[in-house]
């Protein structure tokens, strides 16, 4: 008899959500944010449609402040599998200067990526959306449904949330009402990068060590990616071996230091850490029930 | 490593896959899903928090954040308190109570586990019977100071209802009982009288100090007088038998037809139960078409055979009609497509289930409309049954359900996942209850009678009105009166049949009393059909403004 293992148990778990989303709603689209948990997400989009391809696109809401490294690896992998991918920048952001240096880290997110994302979810009319968030990330997602209810503002109401028995999703919502789809609730870091390694899937260089250039910031080691950093009076930059856990936007994602540069080292290095891996993340830290609050204002 | 290389490659086309090496978690881990119940002063999240502490997976940061919420919020003094790792609402945190089925991962060398924490308060009942749908084995915690409670007894036949076999019975806060013996051997022996009524496999009992540590991860050394495992080494060892079912049967519900191309036709979808090989004969319900499973697809290659829990494209040697909500069998399976089905429902919603009242139902990919005749009500503290028209929000009753179409569904007992169902307003959308699919029930099915279906105060004047409108029912109306009746009429026509109803019941010269009433109680037919609440004293009112009309 054949015995399932955890990841294949896993595995079959979010195929099945990932299918159940296409075969409910009428223009879904795949949040990819190009990090390791979308690679894993992606991957299983990819097995759930074999032979065919998934009958989404992907969307990529652009803050314009990723690393170079990641928006080579978004083109990449999406030419790569042969699949639509949306960029989304909201303009008017941009337009209006804002950015993680002088506009703060917490009114950045909120209209580069909570403001971008609810126009380009707008703009094209998707009624459900796939996130690669994880439960066990944060403790307010711990709560978070595997379809969670937005509003036709997006808002998500933490009370008022659907029971989900068994495996069974009430798919049913109002016009102008969305989903955010979770496949990968059930996941965690380590099970991430286990599947990473057991099926290859590529990931972006970023999470492998190497040499970097490295600003102290706020006790933090900032990579600066490009010009736009401005050094402080009395920073200078050192080139330092370091790996990220998590990515996002560059000025506001701490690396580590770490000597890790291959998979097996990465896995190793996390299994014996210390610290979780959203403590390099600084807009998590604007207060205690900080993501919940984001979370009720639409962000992922 | 070996077992995935093989699973993974048993079709004979494929090469088999390179194996992976084995220092990859969870490659060769099982996976252990149970439930924690209990009430917060049982000690359940305290209990949890230090499980994930003792595994290692809270990280440093974590734990400084730990301590100060301790300060802040903690119910301990300077101590710790491991239930704020768990409590993750803020609302939650500030109330100190868990509201919400809360999910939590952690691992050991053996095993993985996920954890559905759930609230232990009365009001919480529904979400704990949502953490108990997917789980293996409950902890049901109970306070040695206070022995077997009620709610003990009710978290019993929750988990019990929900199918899961596997129990551990921790008595916690040992510590607070100067570890005796004699306190636990007490409990034991009333919670082994309470069980007999329910239906578990296998019980085990293990004292534990969820604040010390006690048990927990490590054997105690303050209760030599117990010989048993700890918590976490039953855990990691016990094993978990797939449900199986009396004829050895298939089930595959389609969840969708995959057609990237002219030359292929797959049904994907996810086994709930048996095994199935290539060349296997089926049949595709409620159709009864026969075929056989000419591929089984999947991205890492075509498989010689698969099990129950995986994700799946099937295609078949005949071109047969199979859609989502259909499921494709083996011959064997000894189930029918049906469209009458007895069920124990618990009722999630705040607006109550009334008797007759018309909802959606889900089970597996098939959705139906449903009417509910619910004829009794469970006790969830005495397990006693009794009568009942209607069901309150985390009430547990008995009923008999009416479909629009035959769907497959199987006996829960032998297949939660296509054995339980949940039920949706048509209106609002709110997921309103669970259900568990049981044959052995013998519910009665409401007969048609507008007695069961109106308002109390409205069924006496209706009777009387349709008794005296019978020239009306020979004509086409009667077969609208009709429709409302099932609870299956389109809303077009019974608003038509509202309009059609008034303008009859005037060209009768009945009067506009009359004929309010009428088109008072089509109304309320439609509303309570539609699961919608209806203020009965007022439809009273209403009928009253001239009842005696009639």
């Amino acid at each position: 008899m054949i015995q399932l293992t955890h990841l294949q148990k896993l595995e079959a778990e979010s195929i099945h959500i990932i299918r159940e989303v296409v075969a409910e709603c009428e223009k879904p689209v795949m949040m990819y944010s190009i990090g390791k948990d979308s690679a894993v997400m992606l991957h299983l989009a990819m097995k759930a449609f074999y032979p065919g391809k998934p009958p989404f696109p992907l969307l990529h809401v652009d803050t314009t402040w990723k690393f170079r490294e990641m928006i080579e690896f978004r083109d990449q992998r999406a030419r790569e599998l042969g699949l639509d991918l949306i960029v989304h920048i909201n303009e008017e952001g941009v337009k209006a200067g804002i950015n993680p240096f002088d506009s703060g880290s917490r009114l950045h997110t909120d209209v580069m990526k909570t403001q971008g994302l609810k126009q380009a979810l707008d703009k094209y009319g998707f009624d459900a959306a796939f996130g690669g968030a994880r439960r066990d990330e944060e403790k307010s997602r711990a709560k978070e449904r595997v379809f969670s209810l937005r509003s036709a503002e997006h808002r998500w109401d933490p009370k008022n949330q659907r029971p989900e028995p068994w495996r069974l999703f009430n798919t049913r919502k109002r016009p102008g009402e969305s989903f955010r789809v979770f496949p990968i609730s059930n996941w965690t870091e380590s099970d991430v990068w286990s599947y990473i390694a057991l099926e290859k899937i590529p990931v972006v260089p970023l999470y492998f060590a190497k040499s970097r250039p490295i600003v102290r910031r706020d006790g933090a080691l900032i990579m600066r990616d490009d010009e736009r950093m401005k050094l402080l009076p009395g920073e200078r930059v050192e080139n330092m071996m370091v790996r990220f856990r998590t990515l996002g936007c560059y000025p506001l994602t701490g690396a580590v230091e770490s000597e890790a540069a291959t998979l097996e080292a990465v896995i190793e290095e996390m299994r014996n850490s210390h610290s979780s891996e959203r403590q390099g993340r600084i807009i998590d830290h604007d207060g205690s029930g900080s993501m919940e609050q984001k979370k009720q204002e639409g962000y992922f | 490593m070996d077992a995935i290389a093989v699973d993974r490659a048993t079709g004979g086309e494929t090469a088999p896959q390179t194996a992976v090496a084995p220092s990859i978690d969870g490659a060769q881990k099982s996976l252990l899903r149970f439930i924690t119940c209990g009430s917060v002063d049982d000690g359940k999240s305290t209990l949890i928090g230090r499980m994930l502490h003792d595994s290692g997976v809270v990280f440093d940061d974590q734990m400084e954040a730990l301590e100060k919420d301790s300060q802040k919020f903690g119910t301990q003094g300077d101590r710790i308190d491991f239930a704020l790792l768990v409590d993750g609402l803020s609302a939650e945190r500030e109330q100190g109570i868990t509201i919400d089925v809360a999910y939590r991962y952690f691992s050991t060398p053996r095993r993985s586990f996920i954890v559905a924490d759930t609230p232990g308060h009365e009001q919480y009942t529904r979400n704990m019977a949502t953490g108990a749908s997917t789980a293996e084995l409950a902890i049901i915690l109970i306070d040695a100071r206070k022995g077997v409670l009620p709610q003990t007894r009710r978290h019993s036949f929750i988990v019990s209802m929900l199918g899961v076999r596997e129990v551990v019975i921790a008595i916690n806060k040992m510590d607070l009982v100067g570890y005796s013996q004699q306190v636990y051997d007490k409990i034991v022996a009333d919670y082994r009288e309470l069980a007999r009524r329910l239906n578990f496999g296998n019980i085990v009992f293990i004292p534990i100090s969820a604040l010390e540590g006690d048990n927990v991860t490590k054997p105690s050394a303050a209760m030599p007088w117990y010989r048993g495992t700890s918590l976490i080494a039953h855990l990691e060892t016990v094993d978990i038998k797939p449900s199986t079912a009396a004829d050895g049967a298939f089930t595959f519900p389609v969840q969708w037809v995959n057609r990237p191309n002219l030359d292929f036709r797959g049904y994907a979808g996810w086994m709930t139960r048996g095994r199935i090989a290539q060349g296997d004969a089926i049949v595709a319900l409620p159709s009864g078409r026969r075929s056989t499973v000419a591929r089984i697809v999947t991205y890492d290659g075509d498989l010689s055979e698969a099990v129950a829990g995986q994700a799946l494209t099937l295609t078949l040697a005949d071109e047969i009609d199979v859609s989502r909500g259909d499921v494709i069998v083996s011959a064997n399976y000894s189930g029918k497509p049906r469209s009458l089905i007895p069920a124990r429902i618990l009722w999630m919603s705040e607006r109550p289930l009334a008797d007759g009242s018309t909802y959606l139902l889900k089970l597996g990919t098939a959705m139906a409309q449903a009417k509910i005749s619910v004829s009794r009500a469970v006790d969830i503290h005495t397990y006693e049954e009794g009568e009942a028209q209607r069901l309150n929000m985390n009430e547990i009753g008995i009923a008999a359900i009416t479909l629009d179409r035959p769907i497959v569904a199987s006996e829960y007992g032998e297949d939660r996942e296509l054995g339980g169902f949940i039920l949706i307003d048509r209106w609002t959308n709110e997921t309103m209850a669970l259900g568990l699919v049981d044959s052995s029930l013998s519910p009665k099915v409401a007969p048609d009678t507008i007695a069961q279906v109106v308002p109390a105060g409205l069924a006496g004047r209706l009777t009387t009105f349709l008794a005296a409108d019978l020239p009306l029912r020979r004509q086409t109306r009667g077969g609208i009166f009709q429709r409302v009746l099932l609870g299956y009429a389109p809303l077009a026509v019974i608003i038509g049949g509202i309009i059609g109803a008034l303008s009859g019941s005037l060209l009768l010269g009945l009067g506009v009393a009359v004929a309010n009433v009428v088109a008072c109680a089509l109304l309320s037919l439609w509303m309570q059909d539609s699961g919608m609440p209806v203020d009965e004293s007022r439809l009273r009112d209403e009928a009253n403004v001239d009842g005696d009309g009639i």
